[in-house]
């Protein structure tokens, strides 16, 4: 188990080792480049020579590129220049990171809440109503743009029916103490508790919106899963044995059918942190999706840098923990 | 009695063989063909046998059908010219006013006085195009690694396998984000390559494992020891075995490079090529008058939905039907 542990951050540390390297490479073939972005396209020979001198840019790429590995190691990406100007790439991403991990925590939350029990629902009575509906759904979620969808939602909830508030975070009305940046965990510690339940109703719709794909994926494999392990063996006798439904389903199915479900979780992750990017956007969120957005189309390469950095990170660690949450439900990893 | 009548009456139907030398291979043929009689069918053609029957099968290949002929015979259906500005004087940015449907536009005009209508219908040329070619990109390169991983084995295997980690470990969308913004000039082609290299770890993953499944099977064994080679191996008993979830794969990426091309789009790095209509692009454009006309963003939205829709319903059929789990 350690060893395994072991090897995984060894492997976690090797791709993000190439990860840098090709972000490097990447920064280095952006249309425009580092001196014409400082000095304008007009700029004459001699000071491109100049500036190019100064950046360092005139020395071998290895050289260049260890430079640049040390600055990431040292958490020096450099200043933001369109996110939030003034501040360093490491402060926007510190920022926004809480909004967006508050957003996935509500996405995952609304997938896996309906996704499982449904998808557990849809097989036991397989063929029936609910189970046709659910795929019609699961199919729908999937075809159905994540941007359009939160378009969608924003105007038949926000704008028409007024119910929940269309953009932003938190009312800006509302004078809330900061403790740890999570805004609904903030307003529970301080129990300022209308502080809280207004971000809760910021988070409502675009949770929904991004976490449709995930639900459509999780409802879908548990039900596949579940369908599989009706037809076991051991399900035919543990109800010979007489035992009661509750302990059948928990200990004997779900314990059983979960094991994909939880891989399928983890890979929602990536999804998510993608998704992120679309509904931030629409619904004005202010979190690390919504910087990605901006950085992108406004060229804000610093924060890019540990944008992607940061996702590929969590992308590696969360698919890690999954792995060894295997060991957790299924004892029969635990002992190989 | 001649020997090709000895063969024909062996294999019955197969036919008496034309030439000496086709004749081992017409008796082979001829034994396969009754053996197929007897009740083993190709995974195909038993795919076939329950897709035939399958609903959600003949909705999405319906759809697909509809969005092929509708993308080829687009220019003599649209009414107007999809780049010209007919209706600009009933429309107004400061006022927030669009031109409403009137005869000859059946949707009325666009954010730009352009024929909605006529733009909705050209657009699924390019929507296809995407489709189609970033699949068959991803397809390619997902192939190349996948057969190199899965022939070689060994370090090869590790090397790509590394590769395409890294290629995963950053979201889809963001890794096509990335490589949108390298060109200068986004087009339809530089939205197609960014939306296709996202596609090739899935499909390189998916052959890989399935050519790893393949080299530890006993036809495999058994045409090794024969000593056959490794490439007449690798693409005459690996690859034809391995292929199917990769077709079937092929048929749900359609689906998701459309929506990702969007979604690129939407995000203002899609084509900026105002002349050739594209839904994600209208969709793009619509985004700002949702709230007052949200008809603008409804009718390619809609277009987008049920072709992924299509698609998705295609693939899903198609993965049920091969599933070995389902065969009799």
């Amino acid at each position: 188990m350690l060893r395994y542990t072991v090897r995984r951050l060894l492997q976690l540390v090797l791709v993000m080792l190439v990860l840098s390297f090709l972000l490097f490479i990447w920064l280095r073939s952006l249309p425009g480049g580092t001196v014409s972005a400082i000095l304008g396209e007009r700029a004459t020979p001699a000071k491109r020579a100049e500036l190019n001198a100064v950046l360092g840019l005139d020395q071998p790429v290895v050289v260049q590129y260890v430079k640049f590995l040390g600055r990431v190691l040292h958490g020096n990406f450099g200043s933001s220049t369109a996110v939030s100007p003034g501040s360093t790439a490491l402060q926007v991403f510190g920022d926004r990171f809480p909004a967006t991990v508050e957003l996935a925590f509500g996405a995952m939350l609304f997938a896996l809440v309906f996704g499982i029990p449904l998808g557990y629902i849809a097989a036991r009575r397989r063929g029936g109503w609910l189970d046709n509906a659910g795929m019609v759904t699961s199919l729908l979620g999937i075809a159905v743009p994540v941007f359009f969808l939160a378009f969608l939602l924003k105007f038949i909830f926000a704008v028409k029916l007024g119910w929940l508030p269309p953009t932003g975070r938190q009312a800006v009305n509302i004078d809330a103490t900061r403790v740890t940046g999570f805004f609904v965990l903030d307003g529970l510690l301080t129990r300022e508790y209308d502080a809280s339940w207004d971000a809760v109703k910021h988070l409502i719709l675009p949770s929904i919106t991004l976490g449709t794909i995930p639900f459509a994926v999780i409802f879908r494999i548990t039900r596949s899963s579940v369908l599989e392990v009706l037809n076991e063996d051991f399900i035919r006798t543990a109800e010979a044995k007489g035992l009661t439904n509750r302990v059948i389903r928990g200990r004997h199915i779900l314990r059983n059918a979960l094991l994909p479900v939880v891989t399928v979780t983890g890979l929602q992750v990536g999804a998510l942190l993608a998704g992120a990017v679309l509904t931030e956007k629409v619904f004005g969120y202010p979190g690390l999706g919504e910087a990605t957005a901006i950085a992108f189309t406004q060229k804000d390469y610093p924060v890019l840098q540990v944008l992607i950095l940061a996702s590929a990170a969590t992308y590696v660690i969360v698919n890690m923990l999954v792995d060894l949450s295997y060991a957790v439900i299924d004892p029969r990893i635990r002992t190989r | 009695m001649t020997n090709s009548d000895i063969l024909a009456t062996e294999t019955g139907d197969a036919g008496p063989p034309r030439r000496w030398g086709g004749w081992r291979k017409g008796r082979i043929d001829g034994l396969a063909a009754s053996a197929a009689d007897d009740g083993g069918v190709s995974l195909w053609q038993d795919a076939w046998r329950r897709l035939r029957i399958t609903p959600v099968f003949w909705i999405g290949a319906v759809i697909i059908g509809l969005f092929v002929i509708l993308a080829i015979i687009a220019p003599w259906i649209a009414p107007q010219d999809p780049a010209a500005q007919l209706l600009i004087g009933q429309t107004s940015r400061a006022r927030n006013q669009i031109a409403p449907a009137q005869p000859g536009f059946l949707l009325g005009g666009d954010t730009y006085g352009r024929d909605l209508f006529s733009r909705l219908v050209l657009g699924s040329r390019q929507t296809l195009l995407v489709g189609v070619f970033a699949t068959l990109i991803g397809l390619t390169g997902g192939l190349i690694l996948g057969l190199l991983a899965g022939a070689f084995g060994g370090w090869v295997d590790t090397v790509v396998m590394r590769i395409v980690d890294v290629m995963l470990s950053i979201p889809s969308l963001l890794l096509a984000i990335s490589i949108a913004v390298l060109f200068t000039n986004p087009n339809l082609t530089t939205v197609i390559i960014a939306v296709s290299v996202v596609q090739i770890p899935v499909f390189a993953r998916l052959l890989r494992g399935q050519m790893l499944a393949q080299r530890d099977s006993d036809h495999v064994l058994a045409a090794r020891s024969l000593g056959v080679r490794r490439a007449p191996i690798v693409f005459k008993h690996m690859l034809p075995n391995s292929i199917s979830p990769v077709i079937v794969q092929a048929t749900l990426v359609v689906a998701t490079s459309i929506i990702d091309a969007a979604a690129l789009s939407f995000l203002g790095l899609g084509s900026q090529d105002a002349g050739t209509p594209e839904w994600g692009q209208m969709l793009g454009e619509a985004q700002d008058r949702i709230d007052s006309h949200p008809g603008l963003a409804f009718w390619p939205a809609g277009a987008i939905v049920v072709v992924s829709l299509g698609f998705t319903l295609l693939g899903e059929s198609l993965r049920e039907a091969i599933d070995p789990k389902n065969r009799r």
